[in-house]
């Protein structure tokens, strides 16, 4: 079912800029050239009667009611199919179509359930309106001959059911998948009257390819394909648009309410990041916000050991200070400090550096982000001038040859992924490089034409290689890089990447890849068009993973593919708000806006704003505190919706840290890892509970808007507000809009931005200011952002983190599509039916030689720590690599991992961990550990929600 | 601040700029990186590091950056 507010048209948008003229029911209408004449009567308020058509989707014409008549023309053509013409005359509604239309509704009629009002979708199905809309009294075949009416439900998927009774074989679930998802899950099985959908190859939609985006569901006409939500609560009286808190795509969603009660979420026709796509965690996996483990009551304890206290948010807030002030006035002002959350609005964000900056007098704040974009930060600055991606996702559309290196969006970033495929199909090149077989490799009607299956820790290693072959073989683009580049540091580096140890087949023997594709891709992307780089935490999550982001940036200047539609160098961001968070000034360096505490004019005007002196030396990084709190010298931590304890590398020494301080206070939703080891709980708010507002991947900021009200009684920027307040110092916003224009009036990339102006534009791309109102949807046109773009060197230095005979595999990390991050929101919701546990992803090779079976258990032994999990035998993976997810606490994929960072950042190298892997029979040390810990803190909670009487 | 921990940290920012042709350039791009986004305590403990304990486990060009910190020469 479409949203209960959107009005379909019927077919796409036409882009063309010309317009054509013609008369529709003797009204003059002029559009784009390329519309259908269905979608121009639409425009003019003429609506034709449609089944099989929606703007969704490219025109069909099956369904035969669009039927018009055109002067001149023999027939009755489909409105859909017909394209508009200059004077074309258009009659929609004669005495000849409305009989072929009633035909055509009585044997739709004849094969369905006349169960109107019990239906889920009753008023709002658009066979019910089409039967009004032609007028249909009768149907002269009746009901009783063959039909489908006893066709069995499917209700495999936990969120939506099939039922083939209702089913009018319109094609619009299939070319959802088709065209929109592009996972070719369902097919029409049969002919004529026997025609059904199908998934896979008559598979349940459970067990089928089917990856529950839910496309299908939205373009159903009917109630064939129904939310479960829908079919339990009802449909919705309201809609509330909405920014999704998943990944950094920040699909724009209509939250579909019934009062304060979610009913679903529709994915946005007019969002400009997703064009009306969804995946399944933004669509469906939302239970987490009413889920019963959500805590509600702030809670403080003395000591991690005891129960925790239920008290009032007074009395909690009073606590923080006061442990915040005496633990200042005991071991200095800089022996505390913050952590803000990519999952957090920009406001919040804002807040809490602000909070730690202005009101604890230190610059100790860090951010999620340290641990997967960062290197982005320091990369794109040093050689273009701003951290941030360079396009939009639009961009890809005009792409030829897209490099997708360390990324895997079909799982990551699936809304893009959609997109993607969509321009792969279309004919664009691709290029991937990974170790592993990623699923865009080889995907319906889309084969790679490289897939440069590197070594884990050797990213510098291939794109020096890349460069190598660019510049050797006189594939650079001149005129750009003598125009748009610094002279002298383009010297230097080509000098460098010419050197012959940087060629593909000096590399070969480290990186793993032949020579020979190396060059033949490098060809590629330098001469086969628009080339675009796409990238993500397999770039950035290794010791070189600055250098590496530095190196992608040189390729995309030294081909001239950067500053312009459809090329550009773009960062695929982990979680929605990453690129928000580090715009905020989260990092403890810089100020929001990415200028270092140490300028002057910067920091005097945030004194002369926050009315405080601000200190003019960084603050420590997240590693940093933990090594500053082992010493003894960091003593309190305000968390604010993160999950260092489960999320950061090496989790035994995280957690030795955390509980080396005296103060750890978590916000958060749920009792998380690091909760457990928290002296305060400060129950959160979900995104449907606040206001706000998050940045995406494409610099993009949307509106969060609140659908709820918070479950325990504040929204997060109104906590941190107590807070600061309570330390006192002053915090008067009355509403986060308040916030961004504060943000506004400090930062010039944001100038432009308020709510005001994000409700009246949909979405704003920064920089937006006096020289961009509208936003910058590419940056870079002309000039970079720094002025000439700077070629730097990228040496490829290997890492210290070596297989030998003790630990003779790679062990490298990601996600997986049904699971998000650390796990606490899709963990609580049905998605663990795809997922429901982390594995180990081992090829058959080093699964054989160790006597390994499918489903084993297997320990798994690094220099860190060991962990032990099932095996899933995979040839997806190269021989000496193995992969797991970090998605459940208990399987300790970060206990394995090291403290390895980037050089430039401290980001940690997750994707390369020397490991070894053994069959075991039991779990490991830790894991038990971690278990009996895990009871005595749930105790611990039960012992709070149900004190004795 | 654990000294060994920062000794570390050092040497990876060196071996970036090692690939620096002009040696002095790579000292500085060394010193400023430390300068810009370290700590002052870990900044304090590396750069004592470095007169208590003649730097040991620097690396070279670590070393000559680290220094050049210490003596405020940046």
């Amino acid at each position: 079912m479409l949203s209960i507010v959107e009005n379909d048209l019927g077919t796409p948008a036409s882009r063309a800029v010309t317009t054509v003229s013609l008369e529709i029911d003797g009204k003059t209408v002029s559009v784009p050239e390329g519309t259908s004449v269905m979608r121009a009567a639409a425009m003019a308020r003429t609506a034709i009667p449609k089944l099989c058509a929606t703007e969704m989707l490219d025109a069909f014409g099956s369904c035969r009611l669009c039927l018009v008549e055109i002067e001149g023309r023999k027939g009755y053509p489909a409105s859909c199919t017909t394209p508009v013409a200059a004077g074309m005359k258009v009659k929609t509604q004669t005495q000849k179509l409305g009989q072929l239309r009633r035909g055509v509704m009585e044997l739709y009629i004849s094969d369905h359930p006349l169960d109107c009002l019990t239906c889920p979708t009753n008023g709002h199905c658009e066979l019910q309106d089409m039967a009004g809309a032609v007028g249909l009294r009768e149907v002269r075949y009746g009901y009783d001959g063959a039909n489908h009416l006893a066709a069995k439900k499917d209700e495999s998927n936990p969120y939506f059911t099939f039922d083939p009774s209702k089913c009018i074989v319109c094609s619009r679930c299939v070319r959802a998948c088709d065209e929109v998802q592009g996972t070719f899950a369902l097919t029409i099985q049969g002919r004529g009257f026997g025609s059904t959908v199908s998934p896979s190859q008559n598979d349940s939609f459970l067990a089928s390819e089917c990856v529950s985006c839910g496309a299908c569901v939205q373009a159903c006409p009917t109630a064939t394909l129904s939310e479960k939500s829908l079919i339990q609560l009802g449909q919705a009286e309201h809609s509330v648009v909405t920014t999704c808190a998943y990944c950094g795509v920040g699909c724009s969603f209509r939250a579909e309410m019934k009062g304060e009660e979610l009913v679903r979420m529709v994915p946005n026709q007019d969002g400009q990041a997703n064009h009306g796509h969804s995946c399944v965690k933004g669509r469906f996996a939302l239970g987490y916000a009413t889920h019963a483990d959500r805590i509600t009551t702030p809670m403080i304890r003395q000591r991690i050991s005891d129960p925790w206290q239920p008290v009032s948010w007074e009395t909690a807030i009073a606590h923080v200070a006061s442990e915040f002030k005496r633990l200042q006035a005991t071991y200095g002002r800089h022996s505390v400090g913050g952590i803000t959350s990519s999952r957090c609005t920009n406001e919040e964000t804002y807040l809490v550096q602000k909070l730690v900056r202005a009101g604890f007098g230190t610059n100790n704040v860090d951010t999620c982000a340290r641990v997967c974009h960062s290197p982005t930060g320091y990369g794109l600055k040093q050689t273009l001038g701003e951290s941030a991606g360079t396009q939009d996702f639009d961009s890809v559309e005009h792409a030829d040859v897209v490099l997708v290196i360390g990324a895997n969006p079909t799982d990551g970033h699936p809304v893009f992924a959609s997109r993607l495929k969509q321009r792969l199909r279309q004919g664009a090149k691709l290029i991937v490089i990974d170790p592993r077989r990623i699923d865009l490799v080889r995907t319906p009607h889309i084969q790679a034409q490289f897939h440069l299956k590197l070594k884990p820790g050797t990213n510098v290693a291939v794109l020096n290689a890349l460069a190598h072959v660019i510049t050797t073989e006189n594939l650079i683009d001149e005129a750009f890089v003598a125009e748009r580049c610094e002279g002298p540091a383009f010297a230097k580096w080509r000098a460098f990447v010419s050197l012959p140890k940087n060629s593909p087949e000096a590399l070969e023997a480290d990186s793993g890849v032949p020579a020979a594709e190396v060059r033949a891709a490098a060809r590629l992307y330098a001469s086969g068009g628009n080339g675009a780089i796409y990238y993500g935490l397999g770039v950035t999550e290794h010791s070189q993973g600055s250098t590496a982001v530095m190196a992608i940036a040189n390729l995309a200047m030294a081909t001239g593919n950067i500053g312009r539609v459809g090329v550009g160098v773009n960062p695929l961001r982990g979680q929605n708000n990453v690129q928000g968070s580090c715009d905020m000034g989260s990092f403890p360096h810089e100020f929001p806006g990415y200028r270092h505490v140490s300028d002057v004019a910067v920091r005097e005007s945030f004194e002369r704003a926050w009315g405080v002196p601000l200190h003019d030396q960084p603050g420590l990084r997240i590693p940093n505190m933990f090594e500053a709190a082992l010493d003894g010298s960091f003593k309190g931590l305000y968390i604010e919706g993160e999950d260092i304890a489960q999320s950061d590398p090496n989790t035994q020494h995280v957690t030795a840290a955390m509980s080396a301080m005296e103060c750890v206070v978590v916000q958060d939703l749920f009792l998380t890892e690091s909760a457990k080891l928290a002296h305060v709980f400060l129950p959160g708010s979900s995104f449907l509970e606040k206001e706000g507002t998050f940045t995406n991947a494409e610099r993009r900021i949307s509106r969060v808007r609140k659908v709820m009200s918070p479950k325990a009684g504040y929204a997060d920027w109104e906590i941190t507000q107590l807070i600061a307040q309570a330390m006192g110092y002053p915090m008067n916003y009355t509403h986060p809009s308040q916030i961004m224009d504060e943000i506004a009036a400090l930062t010039p990339t944001f100038t432009g931005v308020s709510f005001e102006r994000l409700d009246e534009l949909g979405s704003i791309q920064w920089p937006c200011n006096e020289a961009h109102p509208l936003g910058t949807p590419t940056m870079h046109i002309g000039e970079f952002v720094r002025g000439k773009g700077k070629f730097m060197l990228t040496e490829y230095v290997p890492t210290e983190e070596k297989v030998n005979a003790r630990f003779p595999l790679l062990l490298t990390t990601g996600r997986i599509l049904s699971q998000y991050n650390v796990g606490a929101q899709t963990r609580r919701t049905p998605n663990v039916m795809w997922h429901d546990e982390d594995v180990l992803e081992l090829h058959p090779h080093d699964a054989d030689v160790r006597g390994i079976q499918e489903g084993d258990w297997v320990g798994v032994e690094s220099r860190a720590g060991d962990t032990v999990l099932r095996a899933r035998i995979s040839d997806r993976m190269q021989p000496g690599v193995v992969y797991t997810t970090f998605h459940f606490p208990e399987s300790g994929a970060n206990v394995v991992t090291t403290e390895n960072s980037d050089w430039a950042t401290n980001c940690p190298e997750y994707k390369v961990t020397a490991v070894q892997a053994t069959r075991v029979s039991q779990p490991s040390d830790w894991q038990r550990r971690h278990q009996a810990f895990t009871e005595r803190q749930l105790d611990l909670l039960g012992q709070a929600r149900s004190p004795a009487p | 601040m654990n000294v060994e921990r920062l000794v570390s940290m050092a040497n990876d920012i060196a071996r970036y700029f090692a690939s620096e042709p002009d040696r002095e350039e790579g000292i500085a791009g060394i010193a400023s990186h430390i300068k810009r986004f370290w700590e002052p305590r870990m900044l304090q403990a590396i750069t004592a590091h470095c007169r208590d304990a003649d730097g040991a486990g620097l690396d070279e060009l670590a070393l000559a950056a680290v220094r050049r910190l210490g003596t405020g020469g940046l």
